[in-house]
Formats: structure tokens, sequence, C-alpha cells
């Protein structure tokens, strides 16, 4: 510890723990996982008007690690946003408090829900709308132009990659295992989902991390 | 004026004209907007209650037609589901069967192998029965519901359940309706068994969908006394004929006839099943459910600087769920009926609607000054948020008109729920939410009357005329209002009824008890409603196990107890075998013919030997006994879902089949005669039927046991103990000057103005003082003192500050900026007025010190005329610098005497590593650094007298009594230094009045000492963890750690006396003083309380949500800061919390007490004091002018009641003048 550049106490004593950033990353990480579990049986309701018994636990046993790579993706990307923040020195003041990330989460699964369970009449109008309420979410939890430029480029980036997993044949969409697979379905709404995903959870991230700049407050100097 | 404003204004006196109203007729006010609640609400008495059990309705056979879509108002009986075609018509045919007459030469799989067989004859003559009259040929294939495919993930079924085609359901599916399987199967029992599910389960199992009955009444076993097979093949059909099902009804009775049938067969049953809520779709449910509430708990954790914060939580909340009902009662009323699930849209509609507004009003009516009228101040709330409540308003409706214009169905009334819902949210918030509010205000007015009459004996009337303030325009903004200090008499009087308040609760325990009672109604009717619940079960179970004779009607609807029949497996039911005139006419072509195989009735004497096929009421509806989720499983596998929908069951075909013995025989399977005769069962039916009475009765309880610990549990994590907490700020007034304030008035004039010392690169990251000298350091090692006891700190301080810093930062040069280790001190006013040439020239011209550094590097001799000791540097490359270009000649002269007086013996400064800690006592400076090294410095020369490196791990805590050093390093170990002065001790007589301070008068050291530093002793893993803090006082240190524990040592002979374990989390805060009071706060969030002498807790209170991170007492109270933002007064005698502070997000979490009743506090870029009797805030200081700077993370109150706090790399004192003279 004596060799590295000169470090504040309190922040050797977090490094010496680690305590801090891994558990932001293990509560990110288990937020992602249970909202990905959760957003999944929304998905496979879509196609299952009622549930065989045995229907859960072919779904765990299928593919079993999607949860936990949504889990990791979503750890990083909170911890990404306010590391973008700072990088970027604009600090993101806009309604930081519990209960408005609160209610970025709730209308999250809201969107999940209604891309789930409500009828459209083609895709283009579930895009449409998909994407309308994803830049309203973005709009009333976070009008940053960080955020919208990183949410836009992740969820791409998570399409793009879907799409390579599902035509190489590794992945066959969860939900849509019982039904013929759709991609147009799929592809009309996967990027809006993954932009509102990248929202939340970069909100959740930046709550995180208010917590933990109140906690230490010190900063490795680094030059 | 534009429109736009004029608007404002218009709203604006809209709104405060409401206040006025709302807050002068509080209680007709509210009476009305309950009526209108509860008018509202009123349709939703005919909607029904949810539940899961299936409903039923039976209708004749005769004159069935489909029904229509159409609602008719006519047939009040029918039910409101009873609509359209059905999903399907379900028809089973009934088959019992046994081999008759019995022969002793059979063995056990006789029973049933040759009697299921006979299922597949029975099939292929459903299948191939065609009815053929004038209107056209049906066959089967052309009624019954076609399928086309089964679900994907039930791969396991696939061999069992047909796949396409008709959904035809038989026994024989489990050999794939192929006889020659069948045929040449050696253990039937055992195919069947393969398919059932292992362990505990609740639906339909394949066995029950295949049979049709239940599976102990199939008679398909080894131990089937009764020697009667029951099974039942079923056809699904989409559409109804009634000439084909009677054709076929007649020609299985034809060929199958049953002789003593009774069974009525003009009934059918139509079946109408909820919605299905199974696990699957629970989740999602419940995770939308825990979001809301978490939403809902951390809104109303914001309501704060009222009288009752829970109630107020508790309207907030009544507010936004009757909006909702509101909302949805009016849909209703103009009959639009919700197709939407209305459990799932409603947390989604809560957080649409959002609690916002109602915390926005209480914000902004509690910022309005106290000294207002309540009225007055509740209109002037609400004027203020006037216009951002209706833009919100109107921003809100304008999403969900564009939401509506998606045109989807769902969407759309989801819109159009959300709009009527804001509305009345709107409604309620105007009038049942400002109301409560202004009770609310008026309550905390009277309370604060009777504390502080002087203050606000002056107010205007309480009640003037309502019409009075209409002339008044909204006033714009509040003034700032005087600060009042109060003495600290008054303090007792609210704290009895605080108490009494929270002892009441505690006491009667009200809030579990009515929780509790409220559930077990709710489970009582919930279970007291549902028809498929325990009710019939138990009804039914009762008249099974009634005694003989017992016409088993008991529990089970009227029209089945028509005909006393006796069961079929008694002995003695000879006798009831009149088959009852059969009520419905018989087709022509039925055959009356008895097909002469044996009637099992004269046989009496032998009833063993000839097993009887009787057919009684529980057979008429045998569908009964299957679990009520017997159909929807069944359609599911089809991926249909019966939820919401209904099937018709048309009235069972009997057919009887006699097996002769010597068909039994030749359908042997040749492994079948192996089987060892089994044994007797012992178990008995009715034993059987016990065991699953009390089972039911088992998991009853078990869950009811898991409810009751799961409320409770839910009930302790709502309502934690500390009910005291709502009565926060009563009294407290905030003047929403805080930077992280939103309300926007503008901050008071302040007098008190922060001095800024200059000069450290970076973060500082210690700060000590000893009452006279000022020690600060930095995350770049530097280390500056500065003088605390200035009298005139003003210019001659800030001037005499940044002298020496430009000094360093030039002497430091770029190549080790941030490396170097400058020591300085702190010129003296007096020497400025000795010479005014510097203080002129700096404030004149600061951009001159580049010029002055040039010269003090090129023409040292020049600065001979400076005071000497005006600043050193210590950097490692300066020191070389002047080595390099000056011999070491005058020890007057500033740098070369600091490089002469660094001792030669290696002990230079270390730039590799950072100071930890410091401390500073007399005018030594103990540094210890991340390295493990001790340094002592001369806090006046700025030299280096000695530094010890026998520790490796680096020092966390200094503490420096006396001539004792003790050192806690990050390894957990404990180091005691003794410092060895070989001259005696004098006073620096320059140094100012020495009894000034109320510290132990500390040692001096001359410059000529010399001083070295012992460890003397070394206390290795005195703890296991990292430890965090370390104190010392009364001859005692107490370190704190990461392991959860605090030590006592003694300070003389480094013995440690106590180990104190009570924490659950590592120490983060420990405050010891000479009274030996010893208080410690930890990571869980507790304080315990100590008792130095005896080592025992005194006291041990939680009052943080997250760590403690400061804790100061004063004599009569231990004040403690946490993580939670929240600032927490305990009596110290009692442990009993008195109030606590809510402070904004983000605000420091350093403490400092000034006196026995003033309390600073560090913000974000400001110090804020409080008056400790009542919590108010007395004035907030900012340290900058960009108010979104630096936290304060340390404060030292010096004895002068100034205060120094870091504030980025910054010192700031403040120097509290005004304070300090009401004080005095």
């Amino acid at each position: 510890m004596s060799h590295c550049a000169p470090v504040s106490l309190r922040t050797c004593l977090t490094v010496y723990l680690t305590t801090n950033l891994g558990i932001r990353g293990a509560m990110l990480f288990s937020v992602g996982v249970f909202l990905a579990l959760v957003l999944n049986l929304l998905q496979v309701q879509r196609n299952v008007t009622l549930f065989p018994p045995d229907v859960i636990s072919s779904i765990f046993s299928s593919a079993w690690w999607v949860p936990p790579c949504c889990g990791t993706a979503s750890a990083i990307i909170g911890l990404l946003y306010p590391c973008i923040d700072s990088r970027l020195g604009e600090p993101h003041k806009f309604k930081r408090e519990w209960s408005s990330v609160m209610r970025c989460v709730a209308v999250f699964v809201g969107i999940n829900h209604a891309s789930a369970k409500v009828d459209f009449a083609n895709n283009v109008q579930l895009s449409l709308t998909l994407a309308a309420l994803s830049i309203g979410l973005w709009w009333t939890f976070d009008r940053s132009r960080s955020g919208f430029g990183l949410g836009v480029s992740i969820a791409l980036l998570a399409t793009l990659a879907t799409q390579l997993l599902v035509y190489n044949g590794v992945f066959h969409y969860q939900g849509l295992q019982y039904t013929s697979p759709d991609f147009l379905y799929i592809r009309s709404w996967l990027p809006c989902i993954f932009f509102a995903g990248v929202i939340t959870m970069g909100n959740i991230g930046r709550q995180l991390a208010l917590y933990e700049y109140k906690f230490i407050q010190e900063k490795t100097h680094q030059d | 004026m534009t429109l736009r404003e004029q608007l404002r204004e218009k709203i604006s006196a809209a709104f405060y004209r409401h206040g006025l109203l709302c807050a002068s007729y509080p209680v007709p006010i509210i009476l009305f907007t309950s009526a209108s609640i509860l008018t509202c609400c009123y349709p939703l008495l005919r909607l029904p209650l949810p539940g899961t059990g299936p409903v039923e309705f039976t209708t004749g056979v005769r004159d069935y037609s489909v029904p229509s879509h159409e609602p008719q108002g006519d047939l009040g009986e029918r039910p409101d589901w009873y609509r359209g075609p059905p999903v399907a018509y379900i028809q089973q045919v009934l088959v019992k069967a046994a081999v008759s007459p019995w022969d002793s030469s059979l063995v056990t799989v006789d029973v049933f192998r040759s009697p299921l067989s006979r299922a597949f004859s029975l099939l292929e003559e459903i299948r191939n029965h065609v009815h053929s009259d004038s209107s056209g040929i049906r066959s089967l294939e052309t009624l019954c519901l076609q399928v086309t495919g089964l679900f994907p993930g039930l791969r396991r079924m696939q061999s069992v359940l047909p796949e396409h085609g008709c959904l035809l359901v038989s026994p024989g599916n489990y050999w794939q309706n192929q006889r020659e399987l069948f045929d040449s199967d050696p253990d039937l029992l055992k195919t069947i068994q393969k398919h059932e599910p292992k362990g505990l389960h609740t639906s339909a199992t394949l066995r029950d969908l295949l049979f049709g009955v239940p599976g102990k009444y199939t008679g398909v076993s080894h131990y089937n006394r009764k020697r009667v097979v029951t099974y039942t093949i079923t056809l699904v059909l989409s559409s109804y004929d009634a000439r084909f099902l009677g054709s076929l009804r007649a020609r299985l009775k034809q060929l199958h006839p049953s002789a003593n049938c009774s069974l009525r067969d003009d009934h059918m049953v139509h079946v109408h099943f909820k919605e299905e809520i199974g696990i699957a779709e629970l989740i999602p449910l419940v995770t939308t459910y825990i979001i809301l509430f978490a939403y809902i708990y951390f809104s109303t954790r914001k309501i704060d600087m009222v009288k009752s914060k829970w109630g107020l939580a508790l309207a907030a909340v009544v507010t936004v769920l009757s909006s909702l009902l509101m909302s949805v009662g009016l849909c209703t009323l103009f009959g639009l009926t919700p197709t939407l699930n209305g459990g799932e849209i409603f947390p989604y509609l809560v957080v649409v609607i959002g609690l916002e507004n109602v915390l926005v009003l209480t914000k902004s009516v509690v910022s309005t000054p106290v000294d207002l009228e309540v009225k007055l101040r509740i209109a002037q709330g609400l004027s203020n948020e006037s216009w951002s409540i209706m833009k919100n308003m109107a921003t809100e409706l304008c999403i969900i008109l564009i939401g509506y214009f998606t045109l989807v169905p769902a969407i759309q009334e989801f819109c159009l729920f959300a709009v009527v819902g804001l509305v009345s949210d709107f409604f309620l918030q105007m009038f049942f939410f400002t109301t409560v509010l202004s009770i609310d205000i008026r309550r905390m007015e009277l309370a604060d009357l009777n504390r502080r009459l002087p203050a606000e004996a002056g107010l205007p009337p309480p009640k003037p005329g309502p019409l009075r303030p209409r002339e008044v325009p909204p006033p714009p903004r509040p003034s700032p209002h005087t600060i009042t200090l109060q003495t600290p008499a008054f303090r007792n009087l609210r704290l009895p009824k605080r108490l009494r308040v929270v002892y009441f609760l505690a006491r009667t325990r009200l809030a579990q008890r009515i929780i509790m009672v409220g559930t077990v109604i709710w489970i009582g009717i919930l279970v007291y409603t549902d028809p498929a619940g325990i009710r019939t079960y138990l009804a039914a179970q009762v008249s099974e196990q009634s005694p003989l004779g017992d016409p088993g009607g008991g529990g089970l609807p009227p029209h089945l107890g028509v005909a006393p029949v006796f069961r079929g497996g008694d002995p003695t039911s000879t006798l009831s075998i009149h088959p009852a005139p059969d009520p419905t006419p018989l087709p022509e072509n039925q055959s009356q013919g008895h097909h002469g195989s044996a009637r099992a009735g004269p046989l009496p004497q032998a009833p063993p030997a000839v097993p009887q096929i009787t057919w009684g009421a529980e057979d008429e509806e045998g569908w009964r006994r299957l679990s009520f989720r017997h159909w929807p499983s069944l359609f599911s596998y089809y991926n249909i879902t019966l939820a919401k929908r209904y099937i018709s069951i048309l009235p069972v075909i009997p057919v009887t089949v006699h097996v002769s013995p010597q068909e039994a025989i030749e359908t042997r399977h040749p492994q079948d005669t192996r089987h060892p005769p089994p044994p007797i069962p012992k178990v008995s039916a009715d034993l059987q039927t016990d065991l699953t009475l009390y089972k039911v009765a088992a998991l009853g309880l078990a869950a009811g046991v898991l409810l009751v610990l799961l409320l409770f549990c839910l009930y302790r994590v709502l309502c934690p103990r500390n009910y005291g907490q709502n009565g926060v700020a009563h009294g407290r007034r905030r003047r929403g000057d805080l930077p992280c304030d939103d309300y926007g008035y503008s901050p008071p004039v302040s007098e008190i103005s922060p001095l800024l010392l200059r000069g450290h690169s970076m973060d500082i990251e210690c700060l000590a003082s000893d009452g006279m000298l000022l020690a600060s350091c930095c995350l770049a090692g530097q280390i500056r003192v500065w003088d605390a006891q200035t009298e005139r700190h003003n210019i001659d301080f800030v001037g005499g500050a940044t002298e020496p810093e430009c000094l360093g930062s030039e002497a430091r040069g770029p190549s080790v900026s941030g490396d170097g280790l400058s020591e300085e001190e702190d010129s003296y006013p007096l020497r400025h007025r000795t010479a005014p040439a510097r203080p002129t020239l700096f404030t004149d011209q600061p951009d001159l010190t580049p010029l002055i550094d040039t010269n003090f590097t090129s023409q040292p001799p020049s600065h001979l005329s400076t005071p000497p000791r005006e600043g050193f540097d210590f950097g490692g490359l300066v020191e070389r610098a002047y080595i390099e270009h000056e011999p070491p000649s005058n020890s007057t002269y500033p740098s070369p005497s600091s490089a002469s007086s660094s001792p030669p013996s290696g002990a230079t400064a270390d730039w590799e590593s950072s100071v930890w800690a410091m401390e500073l006592r007399g005018n030594l400076i103990a540094a210890g650094r991340s390295s493990g090294k001790l340094e002592l410095w001369d806090a006046v020369e700025g030299s280096l007298r000695c530094s010890n490196e026998d520790g490796v791990s680096g020092i966390t805590a200094l503490a420096f009594l006396n001539n004792r050093i003790v050192a806690a390093r990050l390894n957990g170990s404990l180091d005691f230094f003794t410092v060895e002065i070989n001259k005696p001790l004098c006073l620096l007589q320059y140094r100012g009045a020495p009894g000034r301070g109320s510290m132990p008068p500390s040692p001096c050291y001359s410059s000529e000492d010399v001083i070295s530093c012992q460890l003397t002793r070394s206390v290795q893993c005195a703890h296991q963890k990292p430890i965090t803090v370390l104190r010392a006082a009364a001859g005692r240190v107490v370190t704190g750690s990461q392991d959860h524990t605090v030590r006592i040592y003694r300070l003389e002979d480094s013995c440690c006396l106590f180990t104190l374990q009570g924490h659950s989390g590592g120490i983060t805060a420990i405050y010891i003083d000479q009274t030996m009071v010893l208080a410690s706060g930890g990571q869980d969030g507790a304080i315990c309380l100590w008792d130095v002498l005896t080592g025992s807790r005194v006291s041990h209170v939680y009052g943080h949500r997250g760590d403690v991170t400061s804790l100061v007492c004063t004599t009569s109270c231990v004040i403690s800061s946490g993580l939670d933002d929240l600032i927490c007064i305990w009596d110290r005698s009692t442990g009993i919390k008195l109030y606590s502070i809510q402070q904004e997000v983000g605000c420091g979490a350093s403490l400092g007490v000034i006196s026995e009743s003033l309390l600073v506090t560090g913000g974000q870029g400001c110090v804020s004091f409080w008056d400790l009797n009542f919590g108010d805030l007395l004035q907030t200081v900012y340290l900058g002018q960009s108010s979104d700077g630096q936290g304060v993370r340390q404060l030292l109150v010096l004895d002068n009641a100034a205060i120094v706090c870091d504030f980025g790399s910054e010192l700031s004192l403040v120097y509290v003048p005004s304070v300090l003279e009401k004080l005095d």
C-alpha cells in the first residue's frame, strides 16, 4: 500500500475491505438477475395462457446462463454510469432520490408488462409505442445526454449480440420456444426494452454511487 | 405581461383562495370529500370479490340452446358469464367393469386387465359411431374439439396425450390406443405409475386425466377388494349436437346396458373458471407490488417537519388509493366495465399518478414562515406550488392523451383509467389532503404556541373573517425571520408527551393486533366464500364418512340427493338395486335386452365372489370428485385457457361391462400370474380419508403459522422501534437555504463570513489542533501549520496564510508537485504590522507571486530581509536543489536552516506515502504515514525531529497524550511510543497566553532539545481487522476496529483492560472524554454507551440506518450522525432518543459541539449551526461561492468558538461572534 500514489486513509480502508464497489456490483447484479427472471416469466406468459406444472423448471433448465448474463450486464452498466458522469464532469443531479428510482423501475416493469400482455395490431405499432415509452422513461427520470447516448449504444450492441446468438442457434428466445419463432416481433421490442433497461440500471447505479460518495467522499489521487 | 404570466397569476390567486377556504372550514370539507369518495366507490359493490374457485350453473338438456352473446335482462338467474358458446362440451362415458362371476383361479391382475382392455373396443365404437338423419351425416370427427399439437414444453406427455385430431381421452392413451401394445404390456400398473409425478402434487395428475375419476376410485390396483374397475372415456366436443349425442348414448346403452342405473341425464352443468393465478403469474405481480411499496415508502419518508409524519403519510396514501377506487367506480358507473386485470395494472396506475404532488404541497406549506397564520400559510404554500402542480398535471394529461391515440385497446383503457384517476387525485389533493395538512399544521402551531409563547405572542387573532384576506394578493416570498435562542429549560416540556405516545403504542401493540384481526377476518371470508374451498371439501368429507344409510346428500347440491342410493361398496346394498323409473324417454332404437350376464344381486351370501356394479348418485356427476383444476389443466396442455370462460359438462353415459372369467384368462399376459398374491392391505379406506383430512388440517395449520410469522416480520420491518422519530422536527424551522433544497427561497443575509485558508494543493486529509496551533495535512503530504489563536484573523490571517503558500508553491517547482512535504508556520499579526509591505503587496497585486518566486530562487540573499520562519518547504528535490546551489551557511536563513535541522540520520521526509493520521501537542506534530512510519515534526520550526520506522503497516490513527504516542495500524496492531526529551520543557514565549485553552497544558519543546521517539510496547493483533478509530482521554486509550469490538487500554502500561463487545458491525466512531464516558457507534447503526471503569454496557440503542459516522457528547446528551443523513440527539443518562434531525441528502457527517446548546454540522459546501435544545437550524454558512462544492468531512471546534473545517483543498475558518455573544 505504500507504493501506490498517495491515497487517503478511508479510501485505503475501503480498498482494504474491497467492500463498497463489490457491494454495489453485487446489488446491481442481484437486481439484474431478479429482473431478468421476472421479466422472462412475463414474456413467457405472453405465449402461455396457463402454466402447466413443469414449464417453470424447463425455463430454468434450458438457458440457465441468461439471468447471470443479465446480472453481469446490469452490474457493468450500473457501475459505468456514475463513472462516466464523473469522467465527463457533469454530475447527474436530476431527481436523485430513491422514490424516483423506484418509480423508474416500476415504469420499466410496466413497459415489459405492456410488451408482453398487450396485443398490438402489428409490429410497427408495438415498436413505436415501446420506443415512445422508453424515451418517455428517459425524459422523466434521466434527461442526461450521456445517459441517452450510452443507452442507445448499449441497446444496439445488445440487440446485435442477441441476434447473432439466435442466428447461430446458441440461444432461442425464452418466451418463444413454445410457439413458432417470430423474429419480427422480437426485433421490434428488443432494442426498446434494452434501452429502457439500461436507463433503469443506470439510474439505480447512480443512486447507489451517490450513497457511496456520501460514504467516502474521497477520491484517490490520480495526477 | 404575457399571457403565460397572466395565467400563472390567475392560477396562483385561485389556489390561494382555495387554500384559505380549505384551512377555514376543515371539517365540512373533509366530510364532503368522504361523501364523494363513498359515492364514487358505490358502484364497486357490484363487482365480484376475487376468488379462484369455479362457479356452476345448471340448465336442462332438452331445451338447451347456445346462449347468445348479448346480455338478456329477463333471465335473472342466469349468471353474467353464461354468454356465448362454451369453450367445449365435455361428454364422459363412465365405464364400470368387472369380471363376473369371480373365479378363485383368477389372480389380482385379472381384476383390471380385461376390464381395461374393453376400453379399446369402446373407443372403436365411439369413434365409428355415425348418426345420419335428414340434415346430414355426423360423426365424432365433425363435432369434437380438434387439437393442433401439444404444448411444446411437455415432452413427457407426448406419448400419452393425443397430439392432434379429436381430443378424446381414455385409459387407452397409456398404450397409444393400441390393443396390441396393451396386450404385450407385462406390467400395467408400472406403465400407469410411470407417468405419475414424483413428490407432492396438487393439480390434476395424468392418471386422473386419463381415467377421469380420482385415482382411488378407479380400482386399478392390486388391492381392489370390490373388483370393480371404473374409468371414463372423455370426449371433448366443440359443438353440441343433441341428436348425435342421443344416438351415441342409445348405442352405448344398447351395447352395454346398465340395468340398475338410475342416473339422471337431463341436466348439463356449466362450469365457469375464474382467473387462474399460479406461482408463475404471481411472481411478476408480487414484484410490481414490492416496487410499489418501496416507492410509497421512499416517498413518504420525505414528509418532514410536520406534526404527525405517519398521519400525513397515511393521508397521502389514502389520497392516492381512494382516487384509484374512485376512478374505477366512476368508470363502472358510466358503463365501462373493466376488462383489464385490476390487480395487474393497479401498481402502474399508482406510479403514474404518483405521490409527488402531495409531497410538493407539504414541503411548500411547511416552508412558509411559521409566524403567519395557519390558513395564510396553507394558502401561500398552495399558491407557491400552483403553477408547477398545474404544469405537471397538464403534462401528464398530455402524455396520457398521446397514449390514448395509440389505438391499442388495452392501452386506451389504461389511459382512460389513468385520466379519471388523475382528475380525481387532483380533486382529492386539493380538498382532502390540503385540509388534512391544515389540521396538522394547526396542531403543530398549537404545540409551538405552548412552547414558545414569547416568540409568537404578537400574532394576529386566530379567527379573522373569511373575507378579509381576499384583497390580499399572495405575498411573493417570505422574509427571513429572526433567530431566537431558547433557554435549555424548555426542553423538558415535550419529552414526556412523546414518550407517552410511544409507550402507549408499545404497550397495547395496537398495530399488531389490528393487522392480525384483519388477516383472520380476511382469511375467514376467503375460505368461506370460495366455492371450491374448504367448506365444500369438508362437507364432502363429512358426507362420505357419515354412517351407513345416510343419503349422501348432506353437503351436496340438492339435486344430487334425489335418489337415495346406497354407496356402491356396501355388501348390504343389494337391497337397493331397484331401477328407478327413467325420467327421460328412451330413444326408439334402444335395445332392452339384458345380455344375461351375471346379475350379482341374488347372491348376498358370497359378496366377495361376485363383484357388484352399482350406480349411485355420486356417479351422476363423478367429475365433481376430481380436482377443480382438472379441466383447466387438461386444456392447458393444449394451450387453451379456461380462465374467465366456461365449459359445459353433459350428463354421463353409463356403461356397465361384465367380463367372463374365461375372457379374463384369455387376455392374461404370461407374466401376470407370476405376481405374488398381494398382502392384505392394512390401511382401510376410512383411514385413508382420515389421513387426507389430517393432512389438510396440518397443512392449514402450517400455513397459518407461516402467515402469522410472515405478518410479524412484516410488522417488524414496517414499524421499527423508533416511533419517536416522527416528532423529528417539531419545532424546527428550516429556512430553505440548504443547497440541496429546492424551495427557492432566498437565503438570509449571513453575518458570518468564513475565512478560507488556502495553501494545500490537494484535498485535506487530516486536521489537528491543540487550541493554539492548527495543523493540516493534505493528500500530497504537505503539512501546514496555522495559528489558531490569532486575535485578528481576518486580513492578517489570510495574508499570513497565503504568503507562505506562494513561497512553498514556488519552491516546490513543477517536478515535485504532489510529492513535496512542505511545512510552514503562520506568521503573527505583530510581524505583519512591523512589516507592512507584504500584505499590501499581496492584496494589491496577487499576480506578482511568480515575480517573487523568481526572486526567491535566483537571489536568495535578498530574502534575508524577510522575517525568518515565514515558511519552509521540505520537498526532497527542493532540498537537493538548495544543497546544490547554496552551501549551508546561515541558520537564520529559512531553507538552509530547515535543511540542516533535519537530522542527517536518514530521517528524511517520506514522500512516497501519504499522511493518514496527525496529532498536534505543544509544538510537536506527530504524523502517521501509510507506510507505517511515525514522524515527529517541530511545528514552529518546521523541522523533522525524529522518525520511527518500526512498523510497516499503515498508521490509521494516532493519539498523543502527555509524552506518549499511540499509533493504530492497518493490520490491527497497536504501538505505544514514548517521546523523550533531553532538555526540560519550556513554553515558547511568543506563543500568546498559554492558559486560554481548556486543553491540558501540553509540553513545548525548544528547538535545541533532542527528541527521540521510542517504541515502548507493541500490541500485535490488538484487533483482528484494521483499527478505524483511536481516542485517548483520561489515561485511557480506546480503539475501535472493523472486527466489531472496542478495546480499552491503560495508557501508562499499555495494558488491555477491557474488550467491549456489543456491536454487530465495524466500529466507526468513538467518543471519550475526561469524565470517562465512552460512546461508540458502529456500522450497524447502533450506539453503545459504556462505563469505562467497569467495562459494562450502559445502553445500546439503534438510531441510524447505516453507519454511525460521528459521535459527540455534551454533558447532557449524546449526538450522533449517520449515513442516513440523520442527526440523533440522545439523552446521555437514559439512552432515550430526544429527537432527530433529518438533513438533506448528501450532507456531511461531521459534527462539532461549540457549547452546551450549539451544534455545528458540516454539509455540502456549508456548515450549519443548530440549537441543540430544540433542533432548530440557526444558521447555515456557505464556505464558498459555488454551492456545488465539496462536502465538509472534518470539523474541528477550536477553543475560541471558531470552527475549522476542510473544504476541498482549502481550510475554512468560521468564527461565530453572534452566537458567542448570545451564549455568553
